[in-house]
């Protein structure tokens, strides 16, 4: 009744082919924003911000990082974690080395970083696929986090292994470090996701999206009709690389504040791909739903009994939250194994019959 | 349909008030447990947690809490994982804790520039960051009753007396087993700069947090370099998998010595063979005290307890005991210098600096014998006392060694360098703002 598109006139190839095209979805996303912007700031508390949302957001692009691989271009990769950890490390060594310059602006430059290491470890992918490569990747993360515990120049030579995060500013405010406040965070972490989410839209939905989807359904077909599989396949693995570098450098300065080598663990990698595939690969609303089912669902079944009022164990809470998400993810698994994004894009079509299916 | 939906609805609005909102307690003392009953490292975990738990419990029970206000005691489950660790902290932090154990180096060293912020002390017990001992550059962090560089100095020490002094180690062959993380890589300066000093050789053999039960390649290395020393720095799996290594390669376990982590149930695991394994330790092993006696009859008896029966008075039970005990002084420390009753993070942080326990006190508290005396002061937030040597009889663990003395000038000015690098790292890091309580 309130979501369909008649009387909605295009008068406009562009309008036409929009990614909202209908005006329920502009109005929706505009909602979405506000609420991200205004509301959730304004009136959660600095556990929601710190512990659910700023973690939500930098896990939601890494997510994306890797639908690019893995959803769009149909590359598997378990070494997310570990081009996340390069990141994080490229991020660290630039903003000791030069700490006068912004950090916003080194948190984007670190994704460079790991985008070549990204295609440095895609080129086996030229030769192998599927659960092939997911091997090959694989030697990735273990090489990679190799380095992280081995390389003592990557972190400063700290006698702890670890990397700290040192107080930076952004026009005067701090924005990583102790004393940043959550809201400040949250603002560079939104903006970030914005913007690269913005990028990977446009990205996906072009010329280069396409091509990655002609490789994905079939390379050979794709070969065929002109498109060069080297070029798409290590643009996959540049790009993919780039956004989990962003989110790793902002999981470190952002989020945690100090790392370990593992913090960056083969864990990690799974976890991104789960998210990827109960989200829904090949999509960019999925890697947001992947996120939230997977990291800010738990934390929040975690709160759950002290809020109805039952006295658990922490660890039984622990147990129960492992049991109901497991749950969780193998239902939305069966109801739709095409993840949460297929769900999604069910639930509008039939809201477009409602109230009168035919 | 529409049931379900209502049900739903009520779920997801308990969920949004959980978020949006927090009760508070007015009149109790809140003091947040970070432990691990899950996860790889919950063999090491529980007892922690159990004894930690239980011993502030028995004050609640027995004297209805420190100085008439009771405790609230809050465990949250960190998996030993510093992503949940730091989610914890946040979850706790508007309940307005007086200070926290996170129980892991790696979620003590985000927390370190924290505490200053939020005012909320850090009591990393025998863990954490060696250079927060120095309380001028980290007012905020304790960790008291030693650093892992003064254990690493005590267990050379330990070797050096069974060679008959520090000259004899020159030419030994020493190998340094550990979790290949913050926690055991922290002694390797140290272990470098005495290797050097008293001419010795240093083999590593890190290990992986992901490869802690499967060490076969690190002690096939052992086997081959057969070092005259093993010396210890696990946690968790960690260790029964390299006491059990170290059978399989029949290395002498007279000769395997640990930092303070390995439990009874870790060496137990390994069977008859790891008779004379060593570990470090500063408190008892055995439940022959007051304060446990009175554990069992207030709390365990109660049914208040997690822990099973046999566990009361092992020694990381014991070890979580002393972690509490310290807290819960601290806590009438602090209640004594500001005269109040409900105690805040930063009184109870005026508290851990001006703790004095001295035989009196412990015996005060039923810990007589249990553990020897610490002062902490302004400058020193560590303590660095004696710990002693104890040797695994096949069913318990009984001490072997005299107390020594960590090796302090070679300590202190690693600590000091490494304060001064620390802060210089991490610029601009705070100087020191807060006031100095005499001896109180």
């Amino acid at each position: 009744m309130l979501y369909r598109e008649a009387g909605e006139f295009k008068a406009s190839y562009a309008a036409d082919q929009a990614i909202f095209p209908i005006r329920q979805e502009r109005s929706g996303l505009a909602i979405i924003l506000a609420i991200a912007l205004i509301v959730l700031p304004a009136l959660g508390n600095d556990f929601l911000i710190t512990s659910v949302l700023v973690p939500f957001y930098v896990l939601a692009l890494a997510t994306i990082g890797l639908n690019i691989l893995t959803g769009y271009a149909g590359l598997v990769s378990l070494g997310s974690a570990g081009f996340m950890g390069v990141g994080a490390y490229a991020c660290y060594k630039l903003s000791s080395l030069f700490p006068e310059i912004n950090i916003v602006v080194w948190i984007f430059a670190s994704g460079f970083f790991a985008c070549a290491v990204g295609v440095l470890f895609g080129l086996p992918s030229l030769r192998i696929k599927g659960f092939y490569l997911a091997v090959a990747t694989l030697a990735a993360q273990f090489f990679l986090q190799w380095c992280f515990v081995r390389v003592g120049w990557l972190y400063n030579y700290n006698p702890s292994g670890a990397i700290e995060v040192p107080v930076h500013t952004l026009f005067g405010w701090p924005v990583t470090g102790a004393s940043a406040t959550p809201r400040t965070r949250y603002y560079v972490c939104l903006f970030i996701l914005i913007v690269m989410t913005w990028v990977a839209s446009n990205l996906v939905h072009g010329r280069i999206g396409r091509m990655w989807m002609a490789v994905r359904d079939m390379d050979i077909a794709a070969e065929l009709i002109g498109i060069r599989l080297l070029h798409a396949k290590l643009l996959a693995f540049a790009v993919s690389s780039f956004y989990m570098g962003v989110a790793g450098a902002m999981m470190v300065f952002l989020w945690l504040g100090a790392a370990e080598p593992e913090a960056f663990n083969i864990n990690l990698s799974f976890l991104l791909l789960f998210m990827v595939i109960i989200g829904g690969l090949g999509s960019l609303i999925g890697a947001f739903f992947g996120a939230a089912l997977i990291h800010a669902l738990p934390i929040l079944l975690r709160t759950l009994p002290a809020a109805l009022g039952l006295d658990l164990g922490s660890a039984t809470i622990e147990h129960l939250t492992f049991m109901v998400t497991g749950g969780l993810i193998i239902f939305f698994l069966i109801a739709e194994p095409l993840g949460l994004a297929r769900l999604w894009q069910i639930a509008k079509q039939k809201l477009r019959m409602w109230p009168f299916p035919y | 349909m529409r049931r379900t939906t209502w049900r739903s609805i009520a779920a997801a609005a308990a969920l949004g008030a959980s978020c949006l909102g927090m009760a508070q307690a007015a009149d109790t003392i809140f003091v947040p447990l970070f432990t691990y009953r899950t996860g790889p490292f919950a063999g090491s975990g529980i007892f922690i947690a159990d004894g930690m738990h239980d011993y502030l419990t028995l004050l609640n029970e027995r004297d209805g809490g420190i100085g008439g206000v009771k405790i609230a005691v809050e465990e949250c489950e960190t998996g030993y994982d510093t992503k949940k660790g730091l989610e914890c902290y946040e979850a706790v932090k508007p309940k307005g804790p007086v200070l926290v154990n996170p129980w892991s180096t790696g979620i003590t060293l985000p927390l370190i520039p924290r505490a200053a912020v939020d005012k909320i002390p850090v009591l990393s017990m025998a863990y954490g960051l060696s250079a927060s001992a120095r309380g001028n550059v980290f007012p905020w962090i304790f960790n008291p009753p030693d650093t892992y560089w003064d254990g690493m100095s005590q267990i050379l020490k330990y070797i050096a007396g069974q060679e008959g002094g520090l000259d004899k180690l020159k030419g030994k062959k020493l190998g340094y087993i550990y979790l290949d993380a913050g926690f055991g890589k922290e002694p390797l300066p140290l272990l470098d700069q005495l290797a050097k000093d008293y001419g010795f050789e240093v083999k590593l053999y890190p290990v992986a947090a992901s490869e802690m039960q499967n060490q076969s390649a690190q002690w096939l290395n052992v086997r081959r370099d057969r070092p005259d020393y093993m010396i210890m720095y696990g946690w968790g799996a960690l260790q029964p998998t390299a006491i059990k290594e170290a059978l399989r390669i029949n290395y002498p376990m007279q000769k395997f010595i640990s930092i303070w982590w390995p439990s009874e149930d870790d060496v137990r695991s390994a069977g008859e063979g790891a008779k004379g394994f060593k570990t470090l330790n500063w408190h008892a092993a055995s439940g022959d005290f007051p304060v446990i006696a009175d554990i069992r009859k207030y709390v365990v008896d109660k049914g208040l307890s997690q822990s099973p029966k046999d566990k009361i008075g092992t020694v990381i039970y014991n070890r979580g005991v002393y972690n509490s005990m310290l807290i819960a002084e601290a806590i009438r420390n602090a209640q004594k210098i500001t005269g109040k009753a409900v105690v805040t993070g930063e009184d109870v942080r005026r508290g851990l600096e001006s703790l004095d326990l001295d035989a009196a006190r412990l015996k005060a508290i039923g810990m007589e014998g249990f553990a020897g005396p610490i002062k902490l002061s302004c400058t020193d937030h560590n303590g660095h006392r004696p710990t002693f040597v104890q040797e695994w009889d096949g069913n318990k663990f009984v001490k072997v060694s005299e107390l020594i003395e960590p090796l302090s000038e070679k300590v202190e000015p690693l600590l000091e360098a490494d304060a001064k690098a620390y802060a210089e790292k991490n610029a601009p890091w705070p100087a020191r703002s807060e006031g100095c309580d005499a001896k109180s």
